[in-house]
C-alpha cells in the first residue's frame, strides 16, 4: 500500500543554515504519527515545508500520489492537507462561526457573480456550508460559542476552534502543531479524546508535533525524533522511549568520571 | 428622578416606531414644507426656507436663530413627534403587512418611498439637490474605500486616483458621443440616446479604474501597511499628473460641459445598487475571506483561501465603485479638473470611513451622510470649519477608535422590521 503522504529526501536551507536534512516521511491512512524533538530541532519547519509556507530546497512531497512540492499553501490545503498552528493563528475580528465558514472557501464555486448578486446558487451553497459548519461546531463542542469572537474564548476552546477550522477544509491529512501547548491536565485529557474521535469520525491521518510525552505515548502509533534537522530515531513509542540516542538528545550525555 | 422618567416617556414613542414610521413622519414634514414652507418662513421672519435644517442661517445671522429653530420645530419635529405619538400602532400594522412580502419586494417599496421623500425635500432648492447628490456619491466612495481599508485592512491611499480615472473615462465617453464641446467636437449620437448611454459610460469608467487598481493590487502581495500606503499614494499622484499633462483631456484646465445626465434618480439608483452589491459581497464567504486575509494571512492561506486572488478581486471591486462614483461626480458638477482629485479629497474620504466605522456598511453610510451634511452646515464658518471637523475626528479617535458603528453587519430585515408595541 502506498502511503497517503510521502515525503522523500527533503532538505531545506535558511541561507547557510541547514534547517532540515534528508527528511523522509511515510504517513499511512488512518494512522497517527508523532514528531518530537528538542527546541529548535526544526519540527515546525518540517510542517511549514510540507504545507507550502516554505519551498523545500530539495526533495519531493506527494499527497495521495500527487506531487505537491512547490505549490502555494492554499493549493496544498485545498488538496486535503489541514493544519493548526503552534501559536494559534485565529482571526481577531471574526466569530467562531465565521472561522469555520471561511475555511470552506475551496468548496465554493458560485464565483464572483454569485457573491455580488446573491444568486440562487450562492444561497444554496452557503446554506450547505452553514449546515456543515454547524455540524463541525457540534463535534468539537463549540456550538455555544458560535457567535462569539474566537479570541475571547478560553484557551482550550480556541484550540478546538482551530481544529474545527482545519477539519472544515475536508482534509485527508491533519497536521497538529503542539495541540496541547499551555493546556491544563484536564484539558489535555479532553484533547486526547477529541483527537481520537476526529480520527474515527473523519478517517484522517494525523501528524502531530508534541512535547508532552504522556500525550505522544498515548496517541501515536509511530514516532519520529528530530534533532538538528535530522531524524535520529523512528519507531513505536516504546522503542523511542528506550532509544539511547533520543535520551541523549533530550537529557544530554551521561558524564562518567 | 421625575424629569428623567418623563424624558424617557417622551422618547418611548420613538422607540416603538418602525422605519416606516420615520418615513411617514418625514413625508408629512416635507409635504408641509413643500406646500406652506414659504409662508411659515415668512411668518418667522426668515428670508427663505432654511436650506439645510437652518444651520446655514443660524451661523450666518445669529439674530435669526430663534426663527430658524422655530421653523425646524414646526416643520420637522412636530410632524415626526405627532406621527410617533398617534400613528405608531397603525403604521406598525402596515409595516408588519409589508414585512410578510418577500425581502427584495419590500426593500424596493421602501426605497421608492424614501426616494419620494428625498425628491420632495430636494425640490425646494438647487442647493439641496447638489448637496444630496454629492452625499450619495460620498456614500459610494466611503463604502468602496471601506472594502479595502476596513474589510481587507490594507491602507490604500489611491482612491481619488481611481475616482479620477472613472471621472475622466466616463466624461470622455459622454463628451464624444453625446455632447457638443470644444475638446471632441460635435456629438456623434442624437441626444435622446444619452440617458441610455450614461450607465455604459459609467461602467466603462469603473472598468478602467479597476484595471488601474491592478498597479496597486500586485505590489500588495508582498508589502503591507506603511509600504503599501506609500505605493498607493504614489499611484494617486501618477494618475493626477498624468491627467494634468494630457492636453487631449484638457490638461490642468480640466474638462467641462458634460451633459446633465446625473439627475437625482440616477444617482439614487446607483447608490442603492452600490450598497446592495457591496453588502452582498462582504457578507458572502468570498467576501469574508478578505477579513481572514486582514486578520492573519498565513492562517487564511492554510485554510485554502487564495489570498492573491482575494486581494486582486477586492482592489478591483473597490476601484470599480470608486470609478462609478467619479463618473457620477463629473456629471453632477458638469466639470472636472485633476486638482479635485488631490490629497484633500482623499482626506475627506478617509475621514468618512474612519468616522463612520471600519468593516461596516451601516457605518460607512452614516459616516458619509453625517460628514457631508456637517461640512455643508459648517460652511459659513469658512476656515474654522477645518478646525472643528478635525477636532470632532480626534474626539472620535479617542473615545471610539474604530469609528461610530464598526464591525456590524448590515441587516436590512432588522432595520425594516415592525416594532412590537408594549
Amino acid at each position: 500500500m502506498t502511503p497517503l503522504l510521502k515525503v522523500e529526501n527533503m532538505t531545506h536551507f535558511f541561507g547557510g543554515l541547514r534547517a532540515v536534512h534528508n527528511y523522509n516521511l511515510n504517513l499511512e491512512k488512518n494512522k497517527i504519527q508523532g514528531l518530537i524533538g528538542p527546541n529548535g530541532a526544526g519540527k515546525t519547519t518540517v510542517f511549514n515545508l510540507i504545507t507550502g509556507i516554505f519551498k523545500p530546497s530539495e526533495g519531493s512531497v506527494k499527497l495521495d500520489k500527487e506531487e505537491i512540492t512547490g505549490l502555494f499553501p492554499h493549493q496544498i490545503a485545498s488538496k486535503g492537507l489541514g493544519r493548526t498552528f503552534q501559536n494559534l493563528l485565529l482571526w481577531r475580528h471574526l466569530t467562531v462561526f465565521d472561522h469555520i465558514q471561511i475555511a470552506h472557501y475551496s468548496q465554493i464555486n458560485y464565483g464572483l457573480i454569485g457573491s455580488f448578486f446573491g444568486t440562487k446558487k450562492r444561497r444554496k451553497q452557503e446554506a450547505e456550508i452553514e449546515e456543515s459548519a454547524r455540524r463541525l461546531m457540534e463535534i468539537f463542542d463549540i456550538s455555544d460559542f458560535a457567535n462569539m469572537l474566537a479570541v475571547n474564548l478560553p484557551y482550550g476552546a480556541q484550540r478546538r476552534v482551530e481544529m474545527a477550522r482545519a477539519m472544515a477544509i475536508k482534509p485527508k491529512v491533519l497536521f497538529l502543531d503542539e495541540p496541547t501547548a499551555g493546556m491544563t491536565p484536564e484539558e489535555l485529557i479532553r484533547m486526547i479524546q477529541i483527537i481520537k474521535n476526529v480520527r474515527k469520525e473523519f478517517n484522517v491521518a494525523i501528524f502531530l508535533i508534541e512535547h508532552r510525552l504522556k500525550f505522544v505515548m498515548e496517541l501515536c502509533e509511530t514516532i519520529q525524533t528530530l534533532v538538528f534537522g535530522e531524524v535520529i530515531a523512528e519507531g513505536t513509542p516504546e522503542q523511542i522511549q528506550n532509544n539511547p540516542q533520543v535520551i541523549e538528545a533530550y537529557l544530554g550525555k551521561e558524564d562518567i568520571t | 428622578m421625575k424629569p428623567i422618567i418623563r424624558f424617557k416617556k417622551f422618547f418611548r414613542f420613538f422607540s416603538a416606531m418602525p422605519a416606516l414610521g420615520w418615513l411617514f413622519g418625514f413625508l408629512t414634514a416635507v409635504i408641509i414644507e413643500y406646500l406652506i414652507g414659504d409662508n411659515i418662513a415668512w411668518m418667522l421672519g426668515l428670508p427663505k426656507i432654511p436650506a439645510l435644517f437652518g444651520f446655514l442661517i443660524m451661523l450666518k445671522k445669529p439674530l435669526l436663530i430663534p426663527g430658524a429653530s422655530a421653523y425646524i420645530i414646526i416643520v420637522y419635529l412636530l410632524p415626526l413627534t405627532l406621527t410617533a405619538r398617534f400613528c405608531s400602532g397603525t403604521i406598525n400594522k402596515i409595516a408588519a403587512k409589508l414585512y410578510k412580502l418577500p425581502t427584495p419586494v419590500y426593500t424596493v417599496l421602501y426605497l421608492i418611498f424614501l426616494y419620494i421623500i428625498i425628491d420632495i425635500w430636494a425640490g425646494i432648492s438647487d442647493y439641496r439637490i447638489v448637496t444630496i447628490k454629492l452625499t450619495f456619491i460620498a456614500i459610494i466612495l466611503t463604502l468602496s474605500l471601506n472594502v479595502i481599508n476596513g474589510y481587507m485592512g490594507e491602507f490604500s491611499c489611491s482612491h481619488t486616483g481611481f475616482m479620477a480615472l472613472g471621472a475622466y473615462t466616463a466624461s470622455t465617453v459622454t463628451l464624444i458621443l453625446c455632447a457638443n464641446d470644444k475638446l471632441f467636437g460635435e456629438a456623434l449620437l442624437p441626444s435622446y440616446l444619452a440617458p441610455f448611454l450614461f450607465p455604459i459610460a459609467l461602467i466603462a469608467g469603473g472598468i478602467i479604474a479597476a484595471i488601474g487598481s491592478l498597479l496597486v493590487a500586485i505590489p500588495s502581495f508582498r508589502t503591507r501597511g506603511d509600504y503599501l500606503a506609500i505605493i498607493s499614494l504614489a499611484f494617486m499622484f501618477i494618475v493626477k499628473s498624468l491627467i494634468e499633462n494630457l492636453e487631449v483631456l484638457g490638461g490642468a484646465r480640466g474638462m467641462g460641459s458634460q451633459p446633465h445626465l446625473a439627475n437625482l434618480p440616477t444617482v439614487f439608483i446607483w447608490t442603492a445598487l452600490s450598497i446592495w452589491i457591496i453588502n452582498n459581497f462582504v457578507t458572502s464567504i468570498i467576501g469574508k475571506a478578505t477579513n481572514a486575509v486582514r486578520d492573519n494571512e498565513t492562517a487564511a492561506n492554510a485554510m485554502t483561501v487564495n489570498t492573491r486572488k482575494t486581494k486582486i478581486v477586492t482592489f478591483m471591486f473597490a476601484a470599480f465603485w470608486a470609478g462609478i462614483a467619479g463618473g457620477l461626480f463629473a456629471h453632477v458638477l458638469c466639470y472636472v479638473n485633476p486638482g479635485t482629485f488631490g490629497i484633500k479629497k482623499l482626506a475627506e474620504i478617509f475621514t468618512m470611513v474612519y468616522f463612520g466605522g471600519l468593516n461596516s456598511v451601516v457605518g460607512s453610510i452614516i459616516g458619509a451622510i453625517s460628514f457631508n451634511l456637517a461640512s455643508e452646515a459648517l460652511r459659513p464658518l469658512e476656515l474654522f470649519k477645518w478646525i472643528i471637523i478635525p477636532v470632532i475626528m480626534i474626539l472620535i479617535m479617542i473615545y471610539k477608535p474604530t469609528g461610530l458603528v464598526a464591525f456590524k453587519e448590515f441587516n436590512i430585515k432588522k432595520i425594516l422590521a415592525p416594532k412590537g408595541d408594549k
